[in-house]
C-alpha cells in the first residue's frame, strides 16, 4: 500500500483464493463474495453451515471456507431442515439455481417455507440450466431461446416462467422475501444488503428467509458479460421485478 | 435388566430408537408402519428429538442427509413404495459416508401393490437398491423383540462403519403384538469429527459430499467404500440355526418365514424327516460362506428357500452353495404368507 | 496532484468481463487488450490514477473480487 492511504476494500478471507470456476461475469462469483463478506461481517463463520446443489454451484465449496454439505439435484431445502433443526443454533442457508429450486425441487423448497424453516434460501434465478449446456429452465422468459426451446419458449407448451419470490411471499412463515441483482454497483450493493438482512433476520429466529437474485448467464445466453446486463434490464427485470416482497412485520431495533 | 411388556412391532421400534438416544426421525406416513412416527409424535413431549412428518419420503430421506451429516443420530421408517423413493437419497448418503439407520416395513408389491406382509424388497435391499456401487447392511428381523433389537443393533454399526443400515422388516412383524423386553436406554454421546457443525478457527472446514468429478478420485471413493464392505462382510455376517447337526434338509428363511419355517421343521421332525432351519439375520452381508459349509456336509439333501415373493433370496442361497446340492423354493405373493402346512406339502413334493 | 485513491486488480483473478470498466464513473479502467493472463483472458488495469475517486463501485460489481480498493488518508488535525 502507497503512503497516506487507508485499504477500503478487499477480497474477503473466507472466499478461498481457488480460483472460481465461473465464465466471465457470472453473478454466482458476485454473491459468492458477498456471502462471505456477509459472513465476515457478522464474524458467523465458525456457526455457519451451507448447503450447495446440482447446478453450476456445486463446487460451491471449493470456494467457501465454511462446512458445507453437498444436496441432490432439489433436495436442497430438505438437507438445510435436517442440519438446522439438529443444530438450531447455526446459521443454514441453501444455494440453490432455478433448475434446483424451482423446477425438481419445488416441493421440497415449498414445504420447507410452509414450515418456516429457519434457514435462508440464496436463489440464483438466470432463467437457464448453465451446468448442462443452457437448457430451458422453469424461469426462462417467454420467447427466450434456449437449447431446448431453440425456436423460443412456447408458453403454451411450457406454461410462463416461474415467479418463485412472489410464490415464497404468500407463506406465511416466510419472513423476509428480496429479488436483487447484481447488474450495476447500486444493485449489487443491494443484493449485499439483503443479503445481510436475510441472514441477520434468521439469527433472530424470525423464519424463512428468500433471496432471489435475478442472475445472469453470459454462456448459456449466448451473449457477452456486458450484453447479459442489457438483457437483464430490458428483458428480465420487467417480468421479473427487484424489490421487497415480504419482510418482517416488526423490524427490531 | 431391561423392562417387559407386551407391545406391537412398529411400536417397540419406536421405542427402542428412543432409547438408543434419537436425536432426529424424518418420515412420511405409509401403512404398514405408520404406528412408528404416530408413537414418536405422541411421546415427544418426555423426549429432546426433532420430528418432521415430511412431505414426501424423498424429502425425509434428504433430511436424514442433512441431520446426519450435522452429526445427529437419526432414523427413519417406511414402507416399499416410500423405500422406493428414497433410492436416490440413501445412494447420496452411502457414497458420502454418513450414520443413519432406514426401516423399511414391506408390503406387497409392485407398484401401490397391497398393504399386506411381503419380502418383495428383497433385492432392493441387499443390492444397495440406488444408483451406483454400493451396499447398505440389512437386518431382517423375526420378532417383535428383534425389531427391538435390531434398533441398537442398527445404529452401532451406522457409527461404526459410517452407512446407512437398512432394517428389513414386513407388514407381520411390524403389526403384531408380543412380549418385548426393552433394554435401558442408552446415553448418547457421539464422537463425529467428521460433522458440518461449523468451521472453528482450530480446524478445516469440512465438505460432505458424492461428487467427485476427476474419475481418479471417484474411483478412490469406490475403493474406500469397497474396502469398507470387506470388512463388514468379515465382521458383521449374523445368522441363526436350528436343527442343523443332522438336518438332511435345509430349509433357509429370514423375517416372518423363518418362523413359518420353524413350525415346518418340527413337523418334519415329527414325520421323521430330518430338516433344519438357516436363518440369515444379516441379509447383507449373507452368510454365503456359512450356507457352504452346510452345503459340503454329505448328509446335507437339498436346500429350500421359503420367502414372500417371486424367489429373491434363493438366488443368494444358490450363489452360497454353489452347485453343490440342488436348491429350491417356495413361496407366496402379493401379500399372502405361506402356511406351515403348504410349505410342509410343498417341501414333501421335493422329496419325492 | 495526489488522487483521492487507488485500485490494484489481480490480473490473474481478473476474466476481463469488463463490469468494472463500464460502471467506473471517472472512467479510469480499461480491458488491456493486447494482453492476456496465464488463463488467456484479457483484465483490467488502472489506466488514470489521478481520476480514481475510490468509489469501490469496481470492486462491488467484480464477480471475482479481483480489486482491492485504497483511499487517501485523512490529514490528521495539527
Amino acid at each position: 500500500m502507497k503512503d497516506g492511504y487507508k485499504l477500503i476494500y478487499k477480497r474477503p478471507k473466507t472466499l478461498l483464493s481457488t480460483r472460481m470456476h465461473y465464465c466471465p461475469g457470472c453473478f454466482h462469483s458476485t454473491i459468492h463474495k458477498f456471502l462471505m463478506e456477509v459472513i465476515e461481517e457478522l464474524e458467523i463463520q465458525d456457526k455457519t453451515i451451507g448447503v450447495c446443489p446440482v447446478g453450476c454451484s456445486v463446487f460451491a465449496y471449493d470456494y467457501l471456507d465454511i462446512d458445507m454439505q453437498e444436496a441432490a439435484h432439489g433436495r436442497a431445502a430438505a438437507v438445510a431442515t435436517g442440519i438446522k433443526r439438529i443444530l438450531p443454533d447455526r446459521i443454514v442457508f441453501s444455494y440453490q439455481g432455478d433448475g434446483d429450486l424451482a423446477a425438481i425441487g419445488t416441493a421440497e423448497t415449498l414445504h420447507a417455507c410452509n414450515r418456516g424453516e429457519n434457514f435462508t434460501f440464496i436463489f440464483i434465478n438466470n432463467g437457464i440450466y448453465g451446468m448442462t449446456g443452457g437448457q430451458m429452465a422453469p424461469t426462462t422468459l417467454e420467447g427466450q431461446k434456449t437449447t431446448t426451446c431453440p425456436y423460443g419458449r412456447e408458453t403454451a407448451d411450457s406454461g410462463m416462467p416461474m415467479k418463485m419470490a412472489e410464490i415464497i411471499s404468500q407463506f406465511e412463515k416466510v419472513a423476509y422475501v428480496e429479488r436483487v441483482s447484481c447488474d450495476t454497483p447500486a444493485n449489487a450493493r443491494k443484493a449485499k444488503r439483503a443479503i445481510k438482512k436475510a441472514i441477520e433476520f434468521q439469527m433472530q429466529g424470525l423464519g424463512t428467509t428468500f433471496i432471489e437474485v435475478a442472475s445472469n448467464c453470459p454462456s448459456g445466453w449466448k451473449c457477452t458479460p456486458e450484453e447479459s446486463l442489457k438483457w437483464l434490464e430490458e428483458q428480465v427485470f420487467p417480468y421479473f421485478p427487484l424489490g421487497v416482497f415480504k419482510e418482517p412485520a416488526k423490524r427490531r431495533q | 435388566m431391561g423392562e417387559i411388556t407386551f407391545m406391537k412391532g412398529n411400536e417397540a421400534l419406536a421405542e427402542a430408537a428412543i432409547r438408543s438416544g434419537l436425536q432426529g426421525y424424518f418420515g412420511y406416513p405409509i401403512t404398514p408402519q405408520s404406528e412408528v412416527i404416530e408413537y414418536l409424535a405422541q411421546q415427544k413431549p418426555k423426549h429432546n428429538y426433532v420430528l418432521i412428518q415430511a412431505e414426501s419420503e424423498l424429502a425425509a430421506v434428504n433430511m436424514l442427509y442433512g441431520a446426519a451429516g450435522a452429526g445427529g443420530r437419526v432414523m427413519t421408517t417406511t414402507s416399499s413404495p416410500g423405500f422406493s423413493l428414497m433410492q436416490e437419497g440413501i445412494s447420496y448418503i452411502a457414497c458420502t459416508e454418513l450414520p443413519c439407520v432406514l426401516v423399511n416395513v414391506v408390503r406387497g408389491g409392485p407398484g401401490l401393490g397391497t398393504i399386506q406382509p411381503s419380502q418383495g424388497d428383497y433385492f432392493q435391499a441387499t443390492r444397495g437398491g440406488g444408483h451406483g456401487d454400493y451396499y447398505t447392511p440389512v437386518l431382517g428381523p423375526n420378532s417383535v423383540q428383534e425389531m427391538v433389537d435390531h434398533v441398537y443393533l442398527a445404529f452401532e454399526l451406522a457409527d461404526k462403519y459410517l452407512t446407512p443400515v437398512v432394517i428389513l422388516s414386513d407388514g407381520a412383524i411390524g403389526q403384531m403384538m408380543e412380549k418385548v423386553i426393552l433394554p435401558e436406554p442408552i446415553q448418547y454421546k457421539p464422537n463425529k469429527p467428521w460433522a458440518t457443525t461449523g468451521k472453528t478457527v482450530d480446524r478445516e472446514r469440512k465438505i460432505l459430499t458424492s461428487l467427485f468429478i476427476q474419475s481418479e478420485v471417484m474411483e478412490k471413493r469406490n475403493l474406500k467404500l469397497q474396502e469398507k464392505y470387506k470388512k463388514i462382510k468379515e465382521n458383521e455376517v449374523r445368522f441363526e440355526e436350528y436343527q442343523i447337526d443332522d438336518a438332511e434338509i435345509i430349509v433357509v428363511a429370514y423375517g416372518l418365514c423363518s418362523r413359518i419355517s420353524k413350525k415346518v421343521v418340527e413337523f418334519g421332525r415329527e414325520a421323521g424327516i430330518k430338516m433344519g432351519l438357516f436363518r440369515p439375520i444379516t441379509l447383507w452381508p449373507f452368510p454365503l460362506k456359512q450356507l457352504e459349509e452346510i452345503a459340503s456336509k454329505d448328509r446335507v439333501k437339498f436346500f429350500i428357500s421359503i420367502e414372500m415373493n417371486a424367489g429373491q433370496m434363493v438366488e443368494d442361497v444358490k450363489l452360497a452353495v454353489l452347485g453343490k446340492k440342488p436348491v429350491y423354493f417356495y413361496g407366496r405373493l402379493g401379500g399372502i404368507v405361506p402356511t406351515p402346512e403348504e410349505t410342509f406339502n410343498a417341501i414333501k413334493e421335493k422329496l419325492n | 496532484m495526489p488522487s483521492k485513491g487507488y485500485v490494484e486488480i489481480s490480473v490473474e483473478s481478473c476474466k476481463g468481463c469488463n463490469f468494472c470498466v463500464i460502471h467506473c464513473p471517472t472512467e479510469c479502467l480499461a480491458l488491456n487488450t493486447s494482453d492476456t493472463n496465464s488463463y488467456g483472458l484479457h483484465y483490467a488495469y488502472l489506466t488514470d490514477e489521478e481520476k480514481c475517486i475510490a468509489c469501490q463501485n469496481c470492486a462491488v460489481i467484480c464477480p471475482d473480487a479481483a480489486i482491492t480498493v485504497y483511499k487517501k488518508a485523512k490529514k490528521k488535525a495539527a
